[in-house]
Formats: C-alpha cells, sequence, structure tokens
C-alpha cells in the first residue's frame, strides 16, 4: 500500500508538469486549429533559459535564497519562452494562415527542429547539470515525498487557477472563447484576432516554462533534446484529454504521469512508454475525442 | 433626412476568389433612418453587409462611415467605430452562455454600461432572460436571432447592420422584432440597415430600400414608392403565391 501510494505522488508529479505542457498544445489547437509541434522544444528552451539564469544569478550572488531563486529562475523562464513563441507564431505560422492546413503543421515541424538543433549548437549536446535546489524529504512511514514534489504540485495548482480564471472569468478569455468559436464573428464584434492568437501563444509559453523550469529542478539535467520525449507525452496527454479542452489537457497529463509510473513500479520501466501509448490508442477507439473532448458536430 | 450620409458605399465590387459577387455597388445610409436592402438569394446582399464590415474587403470603390474610408480597415477596427452587425446565420457563439454572448456585444466598452444595457436588451426579448445561463448552441434559432441582435445592440452602436433578422422565425415573433427595431429608431435614432428576403414587412418598415440583383442595385426609393412599384411586386412581393 505505501508503496502505492508513493508512486501515486511520483506520477502525480510526472502528470503535473504534463498537464502544463499539454494546455499550451491543447489552446493553440482549440483556437487555430493547428498541432504546434514545437511546443515540446519552447519546453525544453524554458529549462534552458531557467538554467542559464541559475548560472548567471549564481556566479554574481552567492547565497540567494532558495525560494527566490526560484521565483526569478520561473519569471525569466516564462519571459524568455513566451518572446519565443509569440515570435514564431509571428513569422512562422501566421503568415500561413488560410493556407492549406497541413503547411502550418509542417512548418511547426521545421520549427521544433531548428529550436532543438539551435540549443544543440549554442549549448552543446551534453547534458548540462544544475546542483540539487531543493533537496529537502520528507517521511510518512515508508512513504517519502519531497519538497520538489510538492512545490511541483503547488505551483502547478495554483497556476492552473490563475489560468482558469483567466480563462473563464475575464474578458481576454472571453475573447480567446469567441476566437475560438467563430473567428469572423469575434472580429466583427472588435475582438483583434491576432493579437487574441499571439497572447495565447505566448500563455501556452508560459505554461510551458513553468513546466521546463519544474523539469530541470526535479531531474537536475537539462538537454537540447528534452523537448521531444515530454513533448510527445503531453501531445498525447492533450489528445487523451480531448484536444481543445483544458481540464482535458490537465487530466490527460495527471493520467499518463500516473501510468507511467505505476507500470515502471508494477512492471517493466522499459514499456512504460508502451502502456502510456497503448492506453491513448485504447481511449480514443471507445472515444475518439477524448476523455473531455466533444464532437465536431455543433447545432447551427 | 439628414443631410450628411453616414453610410457611403460608393461602386464597392467584391470578389470570392475570382468570382465577382459585388458589381459596383452604391448605397447611402443616413443617419437615423432605416434603409432595407431586398433581393434574390444569391444577389449579393449578405456579401455587401460583410463588405462593409470589411470581412471581406472590397477589391475597388469606397466604403465611407461617418466621413471617413473605411474601405482597408481591418474588421475589428470597423467595429470599435461602431457598426455592429447581426450576421447572416446568427454566428452565436454556441459554447457560451447567452449572457456572455451578450458580453462579447459590450466589449467595446469593456463592460462599461453592461448592467443597463442588458437590462434593455431582457426588456426587449424576455425570452433571453429567462435563458441567460444557457448555451448559445442549445437555443432555437428564434432565440439565436433574438440573441444575435442583442449582442449587436450591446455595442451601441451607430449603425446596426441586420441581415435577415426574420429568417426561420414565427411570424409573431417576426413582428415583434420589427417592432422593437422601429422603436429603437424612433427613440434612440438608431440608424438601421438591413437586409430582407420578408421584403413586404422590410418595406413598410424602411424610410428607403435599394433593390439588388446580381451583384447591382437596380431600383431605389422609399419604401413606400417601392411596395407600389409593379416590377418590385412582381419580383419580391407577389412572386410565390401565383
Amino acid at each position: 500500500m505505501e508503496y502505492f501510494i508513493q508512486q501515486l505522488a511520483n506520477g502525480l508529479t510526472l502528470g503535473s508538469i504534463y498537464g502544463l505542457i499539454a494546455i499550451g498544445y491543447t489552446m493553440v489547437y482549440g483556437i487555430i486549429g493547428m498541432i504546434n509541434f514545437a511546443h515540446g522544444d519552447i519546453f525544453m528552451l524554458g529549462g534552458f533559459a531557467a538554467l542559464i539564469v541559475f548560472l548567471i544569478v549564481t556566479s554574481f550572488f552567492a547565497g540567494v535564497p532558495v525560494a527566490l531563486m526560484l521565483l526569478i529562475m520561473l519569471v525569466v523562464a516564462m519571459l524568455m519562452t513566451s518572446l519565443w513563441n509569440w515570435t514564431i507564431e509571428r513569422v512562422a505560422y501566421r503568415p500561413l494562415r488560410g493556407s492549406f492546413r497541413l503547411a502550418p503543421l509542417i512548418t511547426a515541424i521545421g520549427m521544433s527542429i531548428v529550436l532543438s538543433n539551435f540549443i544543440q549548437v549554442t549549448q552543446g549536446p551534453r547534458n548540462k547539470p544544475i546542483p540539487a535546489l531543493v533537496s529537502d524529504v520528507y517521511h510518512f512511514g515508508a512513504i517519502t515525498i519531497s519538497l520538489k514534489q510538492i512545490i511541483i504540485v503547488v505551483v502547478t495548482a495554483v497556476l492552473l487557477t490563475i489560468f482558469w480564471y483567466i480563462v473563464n472569468k475575464t474578458p481576454l478569455g472571453r475573447a480567446q472563447r469567441a476566437t475560438e468559436q467563430d473567428r469572423k464573428m469575434a472580429a466583427l464584434l472588435g475582438v483583434d484576432v491576432d493579437r487574441t492568437i499571439s497572447i495565447t501563444f505566448v500563455m501556452g509559453a508560459a505554461l510551458a516554462a513553468v513546466a521546463g523550469t519544474m523539469y530541470l529542478m526535479y531531474y537536475g539535467v537539462a538537454s537540447f533534446n528534452d523537448g521531444f520525449i515530454p513533448g510527445v507525452k503531453a501531445f498525447t496527454a492533450a489528445v487523451l484529454g480531448g484536444i481543445g479542452s483544458l481540464p482535458g489537457a490537465v487530466l490527460g497529463g495527471l493520467l499518463i504521469g500516473l501510468i507511467e509510473s505505476l507500470w515502471s513500479a508494477y512492471f517493466t520501466i522499459a514499456y512504460k512508454d508502451v502502456a502510456t501509448f497503448a492506453l491513448l490508442a485504447f481511449v480514443l477507439i471507445f472515444k475518439p475525442t477524448g476523455i473531455l473532448g466533444r464532437p465536431e458536430v455543433e447545432k447551427v | 433626412m439628414a443631410d450628411e450620409a453616414l453610410l457611403k458605399v460608393q461602386g464597392v465590387e467584391t470578389y470570392y476568389g475570382n468570382i465577382r459577387a459585388l458589381a459596383g455597388v452604391d448605397v447611402e445610409v443616413h443617419k437615423g433612418e432605416i434603409v432595407s436592402l431586398i433581393g434574390a438569394n444569391g444577389a449579393g446582399k449578405s456579401t455587401l453587409m460583410m463588405t462593409i464590415c470589411g470581412s471581406p474587403q472590397a477589391r475597388t470603390g469606397q466604403v465611407i462611415f461617418d466621413g471617413e474610408d473605411i474601405t482597408k480597415v481591418p474588421t475589428h477596427l470597423i467595429a470599435r467605430r461602431r457598426i455592429a452587425q447581426s450576421p447572416e446565420g446568427r454566428r452565436i457563439f454556441p459554447r457560451m452562455t447567452v449572457l456572455e454572448n451578450l458580453q462579447m456585444g459590450a466589449n467595446l466598452d469593456n463592460l462599461k454600461y453592461f448592467k443597463e444595457d442588458v437590462e434593455k436588451i431582457f426588456t426587449l426579448f424576455p425570452r433571453l432572460k429567462e435563458r441567460q445561463s444557457q448555451r448559445g448552441g442549445t437555443l432555437s434559432g428564434g432565440e439565436q436571432q433574438m440573441l444575435s441582435i442583442g449582442r449587436a445592440l450591446m455595442a451601441r452602436p451607430k449603425l446596426l447592420l441586420l441581415d435577415e433578422p426574420s429568417l426561420g422565425l414565427a411570424p409573431l415573433i417576426v413582428k415583434g422584432i420589427f417592432e422593437a427595431i422601429k422603436k429603437l429608431n424612433q427613440e434612440e435614432g438608431l440608424t438601421v440597415f438591413l437586409v430582407e428576403q420578408n421584403a413586404f414587412a422590410a418595406l413598410r418598415l424602411s424610410d428607403r430600400a435599394y433593390v439588388m440583383v446580381n451583384g447591382k442595385v437596380t431600383m431605389t426609393g422609399s419604401g413606400r414608392e417601392l411596395l407600389a412599384n409593379p416590377e418590385v411586386r412582381a419580383a419580391y412581393l407577389e412572386g410565390g403565391r401565383h
């Protein structure tokens, strides 16, 4: 039983990270109907931005409190990746709007390759380590929960709440949902559609940056190809939860995190990805729109 | 009739790809008027409405609103100049509640007048009040039509464009909507430009009207003149009756 709870805690941590990334996929899909394959690399960039900030700050000021350090890393990473994603949308996706559906998809894959290669060239191909920032652990009987895990879950929960509030209760969120549902009508009501789409990319990138920073803190290394596997997992999470659905993305992320850690705990770790994707296939057979996804048909 | 035209459409041609939908249209709407546009299916009426809003933009000709050329202004900035449209097909946001749909209409003022304006809409269309927390997509056609008009009114428009407000509605509701338009026009001086298939009701309501055929305005006159015109009667008023 303790073992199970332990794995649950691990899965929840991992799932939070996947969920944060998945939101970026699902939001962009919702608003412009495109899978932003470069989003995983935006997540990777977030990790690197955090790492670089860490190195800069520690080389100038010794003994910065850990909480402050994490905050600085988070904020700078969020700003940097937002700027990146905003630029990518501007130069790579916006000119293709109104083009055939496959065009932005291909560009996104290209963008993904560009980003990971850019980091490989500028930062080197080896794993970049970061010293353990937070190493406290708490014991509850046989269960060990680290402060890192708590931070990850709490930060995720707080961000998701803020995020949920923005999307559901603010004029900006309303404009986003309106743009998602009927772009032309939104414009007729005075919504600046291009700006709304840009903001969506920025928000997705900011959440991915948080995920990147957390991932870096949790595993202690950053690598140029970090964007790939977690990116694919998060994308899977978005599809599993129902692409276009925000709660679906979070749910999908948590589910994948849990399956991964439980499978690794009770079966062979080598097949954990197989388990994840098998679940995806299984769900899609019975519910092609994902768990919380809605059918495409609308009453007109 | 005011001498300065609020909306002036001059020689506008609009294309969908290579297909010319509007072939040089001239229309004027003066402040405080109700002007209607009648014509058969595919004549280009809705295209004209959308061209006024810059979506699609006119390829040649000019759209002048309040003395300024808005032909090449992006759609959302045209909306911010207070041209509100209840477009063809109603275009309700299906996964937003009725109230949220109305909030979208009031976005231009950041919901500053939302409370008082929404009460007005609810007095105009009490059905919307009953359904305010229901999703737009679950409303009946008539309710969606009311919501679409209500949403346009929430923007406090200088010019209200209505594309077929009577489409798919029961005659009694149509009467109610037309009375509401008349009332807004008389009491608040709202300028209305509407497209209608229901030519009889539209002409009776309007100060002036235009008849459109194949992307061109072929006739214009006061509502009464057109009602009495034998060609108009034959084509749009008695055509279906035999």
